[in-house]
């Protein structure tokens, strides 16, 4: 029996996170077939044909899959899932909305957002927002698991020669209807797969200060991140938001700029490699994390470290 | 419209979390317990409904041990006009509660569920996902934005990348993200009157449901910890450091 891995692309390319879910499905069994499911996303399959370890890719593609909805795209695995021991899909938004719902109606539980393959059936997984790391044994037959990308390293793009075999769509059930959406366009990378991060919190002030911060981004080619209370006080887009039940980030180089670090902050960024913040009030928690601490006013610090750069 | 709220009892958000000696789970004696942050969220946006008149009435229900009862009296003051315990050793699995969940839709009939979109203890994200599977609805996760047409309900949801509007048939189930509204504060005499809102208490053997074991909880440890490093005196040095020390630039 094979281990069934959901795909997440936008149609034209795959992201990121799927990799990263090919290696961690990869340490639970051998066989690993691909579900590209969305509308006119043949390049999708044709990305993750080529994906080192991948036996098989299955193919959906249909107007119903365009947005990746819960309910047709569920029904869909739901029909294909009995024929796989696992079926696996990154923690994204995407992935959280959708396995819940797969798993229930197979009647087996999910393992969600793990960050460790200890055999087939038993996984690491965070609870209390970091703050624990419990090990699960998942009993059911079908093991239904999401995976936190930062937990494993992305699987080599290339190399693989899948075949592409075609799967039929379902009819949908007309329970929900896509009526838009609005994606935050940047040029800045990805802030989950950036090699460096740059975060703010309330400490930048406003809205227009976060321009400091951009432009420190945008000199060492980094993503920009911002803490609950950044985002709550309507500095920054929602989803920029790091943390418990934001993004969850472990970049080489992660920046905090003007953030105290509370513990669902930290939660989303303590695996990076090496932190950085900057803050004026030297017993902020943030620093306690961090292995290069500078206080200082970040309307001083920020500028100076972007133009020596 | 009746709108189902169902909430959870869980460590207070300010509290760090212990791990017991023996690695069985994490200490939760003598610990501050509230009401999920995100079941707030619920509650709150489930009172405005029938503020707003599109809400006729808010049932609430948690499952849990008797002591959830008190998270059931906070969602009374702060609005919530009836609630239900479904009454149980320990707190169930996800896919338990959503069995159960279900089984309380049967009987009340609500229009629209609201839950939290995860509980801060097990971080799971699964429950109201698996109950509207269970129920035959729609879903609506991560919500920031939710608006009640007749026999509808629009839902801006919070999405990676930006936000998405999708639009359910009744009823559905919505859960609900950190911005969809900031919850009030019980006052004091809201606080009094909750305590003789009726509340009803239930088993699992009552609704029919007989609770399996789908997961095993092997091990609970403490994260491995980052020590702190060192403070730098300047710009310069830090722009030192992460060159030739630490090599990330």
């Amino acid at each position: 029996m094979a281990i069934l891995v959901i795909a997440e692309h936008d149609n034209q390319a795959l992201k990121g996170a799927t990799l990263n879910t090919v290696t961690a499905a990869s340490q639970m069994g051998s066989d690993l077939h691909l579900l590209v499911a969305g509308n006119a996303c043949q390049a999708v399959a044709e990305q993750a044909a080529a994906i080192a370890g991948v036996s098989k890719v299955l193919l959906a593609d249909a107007p119903q899959y365009e947005h990746e909805m819960a309910e047709s795209l569920g029904d869909l695995v739901v029909s294909i899932g009995s024929q796989y021991t696992h079926l696996v899909a990154p923690a994204t938004t995407n992935g959280k909305n959708l396995m819940p719902r797969v798993a229930a109606q197979l009647d087996v539980a999910q393992v969600s957002d793990i960050i460790g393959v200890e055999s087939a059936d038993t996984f690491r997984r965070p609870i209390y927002a970091g703050g624990a790391i419990a090990t699960v044994q998942a009993l059911d037959t079908i093991k239904v698991v999401t995976v936190r990308g930062t937990g494993f390293d992305a699987a080599p793009a290339s190399g693989g020669s899948a075949a592409v075999e075609t799967l039929e769509a379902l009819p949908d059930a007309g329970l929900a209807t896509f009526i838009g959406q609005e994606l935050a366009k940047s040029d800045r990378p990805e802030l989950t797969s950036a090699r460096i991060v740059v975060s703010g919190g309330r400490g930048l002030g406003s809205a227009e200060n976060f321009a400091l911060l951009e432009k420190l981004a945008d000199k060492l080619g980094g993503a920009v991140g911002a803490s609950r209370a950044a985002v709550d006080a309507g500095f920054v887009a929602n989803d920029l938001q790091v943390g418990q039940t934001g993004k969850i980030v472990a970049p080489e180089l992660y920046i905090a700029v003007g953030l105290s670090g509370a513990i669902q902050h930290l939660a989303g960024m303590k695996d990076s490699k090496v932190i950085v913040a900057i803050n004026k009030d030297e017993e902020a928690p943030i620093f306690q994390v961090a292995d290069y601490g500078l206080v200082a006013d970040l309307f001083e610090a920020v500028p100076e470290l972007e133009q020596k750069l | 419209m009746k709108v189902l709220v169902a909430v959870k009892r869980v460590i207070d958000y300010n509290v760090k979390v212990r791990v017991k000696p023996d690695n069985t789970d994490v200490d939760l004696a003598n610990v501050k317990m509230a009401l999920n942050p995100f079941c707030e969220i619920a509650v709150e946006e489930a009172v405005r409904l029938k503020e707003a008149g599109v809400a006729t009435e808010v049932v609430v229900v948690s499952v849990g041990p008797k002591a959830c009862q008190e998270q059931i009296r906070t969602a009374l003051a702060l609005g919530a006009d009836r609630g239900i315990q479904i009454e149980t050793e320990t707190s169930p699995e996800p896919l338990s509660v959503a069995k159960l969940l279900a089984k309380i839709v049967a009987d009340e009939q609500p229009g629209l569920i609201l839950l939290g979109k995860q509980s801060i203890d097990g971080d799971n994200n699964q429950t109201g996902q698996m109950l509207a599977a269970l129920i035959g609805s729609g879903q609506a996760t991560f919500a920031s934005k939710v608006e009640v047409t007749d026999g509808a309900v629009q839902v801006i949801r919070e999405i990676d990348g930006g936000l998405q509007t999708v639009q359910l048939k009744l009823p559905a189930v919505i859960t609900t993200d950190l911005r969809l509204n900031e919850p009030r504060y019980a006052k004091l005499p809201d606080i009094m009157k909750a305590k003789k809102k009726p509340l009803d208490v239930k088993t699992p053997a009552d609704l029919g449901v007989e609770l399996r074991e789908h997961l095993r909880l092997l091990k609970v440890e403490a994260p491995s910890q980052r020590q702190a490093g060192i403070k730098v005196e300047s710009v310069d040095e830090l722009i030192e450091k992460l060159k030739n020390e630490a090599k990330v630039i």
